[in-house]
């Protein structure tokens, strides 16, 4: 561990150099550099002008449909509690409640950050858009807001994803955008990034990059957050209006980590609140998996450093995830701090945990999950039924799962 | 060490940088292909540490960090061929040129002392920037090793000063905003840009991206030290494999001769 010193608080990272502890940073090629210092610059003068502000909060709630509700899901925790009951403690089983992002339009958390970053985009006056995506829901949300500004968008999308998420392929071209599909290396989220900073380097005078995590250079890492910390500023208000207090526990997937640095970040000083970060176990840690706090070390790749898997040269190792939105062999470099100093935990759930909970709250909830926010809810079993009845979970349900569901049918064995 | 790069660059005329993929398309054959570059006249070697997510890095130069990989390089490889060719040619400087994450996998003192051993005369590191110099610049400095900066079109009057700071053996300006091997700079572009950088630094200015024939060579030959070129020979290796040393001498050699005759012609 680096980290020498731990801040009084905990939500004023990162640096002025974009450094979370030994994380994060600016490791792009030259070309990108003087850029990203210009988003920096501009950044800043946006968070301090009210009109900035002001357009993003009516967009969000005209456009995106916000505030999300925040929902007690109380067939979830009915079933918890019976379950810790036949453990023999049946005073235990939290409350569950689901944070509903998956409402949305374009059905995730990702057009929060879409348009923040779509707003700095025309700010700085450029006028073509570039998105990687690996699910999907990044390219749907990125394509969005470009048809709704008028500005052109282009995808870069792994071969494999474009394969796996025909339904997100095709609004996106519907939504007037292109999609590249990228065949290099396993043609996945990974592949998808190279391909777009290779783009990006060669267009910087015109093109803006929409990052679809919180994660690359800084200052992305920070403004991704900033902008998905609608997520947990609404989550506090709402179930302080609704119960009076702050939840115990706050669970959410990660992949690059978006939803979840959105949903943690503005109770990171609530020092009573827990918080589980949910990584891709795929088909275990053994195997092939995604869980790159739980199974990689730190090193530098898509401007940060961070947690990634690699081997003992530096290589980077493919990741598997069932969820092509979790298939990534990185993580935000926030998260890696939060890990690092112990603020937050990680679990890996693979993906037949991910598929029970899939199935759980499609016939207890009436709610059919992304197979990413499903990984939230898999780390349900591990801890509902050892908490108190009044204790209270919140779950970012970061996306819905009408995408999936051909991933789904595969898995199950059901033809389509 | 620098000795060697210095003296590259005080010949009197434009020096030819070569660069290929270490291991590609196996670890055994490259020994041969940098002795043909040597053969062919190049002043300055670079061997490109192969990478999994070469993302500055156009399709040719993908294509040999993934074969170079999949032939099963290793760092330890790498350095076995740095510290053989150092024997067979003393006076040759090479250079290693790649991405962060496998110069820092074992810790940047670790990699420093490694170059140093292996004869190494400096680095060349993408995606490591003056702002992140904090992570290998100061133990390739205690070693001796050049930190050899990349400037691009990119890069402004103001910003110079940074990018120049710390860095020693040359420059090399990229080109073209984008990608190796894909599209090529206008030679007035080139000649105004090292102009421009020339006011910032007495480092000796090596121009690449793109450039890809002895008559391109030469033309941004005339208005600087140095001319990288990579996919070109890169290309060769792809075509022709363990048999890549005649044919990337051949070429090679045309285009010594076409830069370290630049000067003449201009």
């Amino acid at each position: 561990m680096n980290t020498a010193t731990i801040p009084n608080s905990l939500r004023t990272q990162p640096d002025e150099c974009g450094h979370f502890g030994q994380f994060g940073g600016r490791y792009v090629a030259e070309t990108l550099m003087p850029l990203i210092l210009d988003l920096e610059r501009e950044y800043k003068a946006a968070k301090a002008d009210p009109a900035f502000k002001e357009e993003f909060d009516d967009l969000m709630k005209h456009f995106v449909g916000r505030p999300s509700p925040l929902y007690f899901a109380p067939r979830m925790t009915e079933h918890f509690r019976a379950i810790a009951a036949e453990q023999g403690k049946p005073e235990n089983g939290a409350q569950i409640w689901f944070k509903r992002e998956e409402l949305n339009h374009t059905g995730a958390h990702k057009i929060n950050n879409c348009i923040g970053q779509i707003l700095l985009a025309i700010r700085m006056g450029k006028t073509k858009i570039i998105a990687e995506t690996g699910a999907g829901q990044h390219g749907v949300a990125t394509a969005t807001v470009c048809a709704r500004f008028g500005l052109p968008c282009t995808i870069f999308m792994g071969a494999t994803d474009v394969a796996r998420q025909q339904p997100n392929v095709f609004r996106m071209k519907l939504l007037g955008a292109e999609v590249v599909p990228v065949t290099s290396g396993a043609a996945t989220l990974k592949d998808a990034m190279n391909e777009a900073l290779r783009h990006w380097v060669a267009h910087v005078h015109d093109t803006f990059y929409i990052i679809g995590t919180a994660a690359g250079p800084h200052p992305y890492p920070e403004l991704v957050r900033d902008f998905q910390s609608v997520i947990g500023k609404e989550a506090r208000a709402q179930l302080l209006e609704r119960t009076g207090r702050l939840p115990d526990l706050l669970i959410a997937a990660v992949g690059g980590g978006s939803n979840a640095i959105g949903l943690f970040h503005p109770f990171l000083d609530d020092t009573d609140v827990q918080m589980l970060g949910v990584e891709a176990g795929g088909h275990g840690l053994d195997k092939e998996h995604a869980a790159s706090l739980t199974g990689g070390k730190p090193g530098i790749l898509h401007g940060n450093k961070t947690y990634l898997l690699q081997d003992e040269d530096g290589q980077i190792t493919e990741a598997h995830s069932i969820s092509a939105g979790l298939d990534y062999p990185g993580i935000g470099p926030e998260h890696s701090w939060l890990h690092d100093i112990g603020r937050a935990k990680y679990l890996p759930i693979t993906d037949d945990q991910a598929m029970e909970a899939f199935t759980l709250c499609c016939q207890l909830e009436g709610i059919i999950p992304a197979l990413e926010s499903a990984h939230a809810l898999a780390a349900l079993p591990e801890v509902a039924p050892k908490m108190g009845k009044d204790q209270i979970i919140i779950v970012n349900v970061s996306g819905r799962g009408d995408k999936d569901i051909f991933t789904v049918a595969e898995k199950l064995g059901v033809k389509l | 060490m620098t000795n060697r790069l210095s003296a590259a660059f005080s010949k009197g005329r434009p020096a030819l940088v070569t660069f290929i993929t270490g291991g590609d398309p196996t670890p055994d054959a490259t020994p041969a292909i940098l002795d043909a570059l040597v053969a062919g006249g190049a002043d300055v070697i670079e061997l490109g540490m192969p990478f999994t997510d070469p993302m500055a890095d156009g399709p040719a130069i993908q294509a040999a960090n993934l074969r170079a990989l999949a032939a099963g390089t290793r760092t330890a490889d790498i350095f076995r061929i740095a510290r053989d060719f150092r024997a067979r040619h003393p006076e040759v400087p090479l250079v290693l040129m790649g991405y962060a994450n496998p110069m820092v996998a074992r810790g940047a003192e670790w990699f420093a002392a490694q170059c140093a051993e292996a004869g190494v005369d400096g680095i060349i590191c993408v995606d490591i920037p003056s702002e992140e110099d904090p992570e290998i610049g100061p133990a390739l400095r205690a070693h001796g090793i050049s930190f050899i900066r990349l400037a691009t079109p990119t890069t402004d009057t103001a910003r110079l000063p940074a990018v120049v700071d710390g860095s020693s053996g040359f420059l090399y300006y990229v080109s073209v905003a984008g990608v190796t091997g894909k599209q090529q700079a206008a030679v007035d572009s080139i000649k105004e840009a090292v102009a421009r950088i020339k006011s910032g630094t007495d480092l000796p200015i090596a121009v690449g991206f793109g450039v890809r024939t002895p008559e391109q060579a030469a033309a941004f030959a005339a208005h600087a030290e140095g001319v990288v070129v990579g996919s070109a020979l890169v290309d060769l290796v792809a075509q022709h494999g363990a048999d890549a040393a005649g044919p990337v001498r051949e070429l090679t050699a045309a285009l010594a001769d076409a830069v370290h005759n630049a000067k003449a012609l201009a």
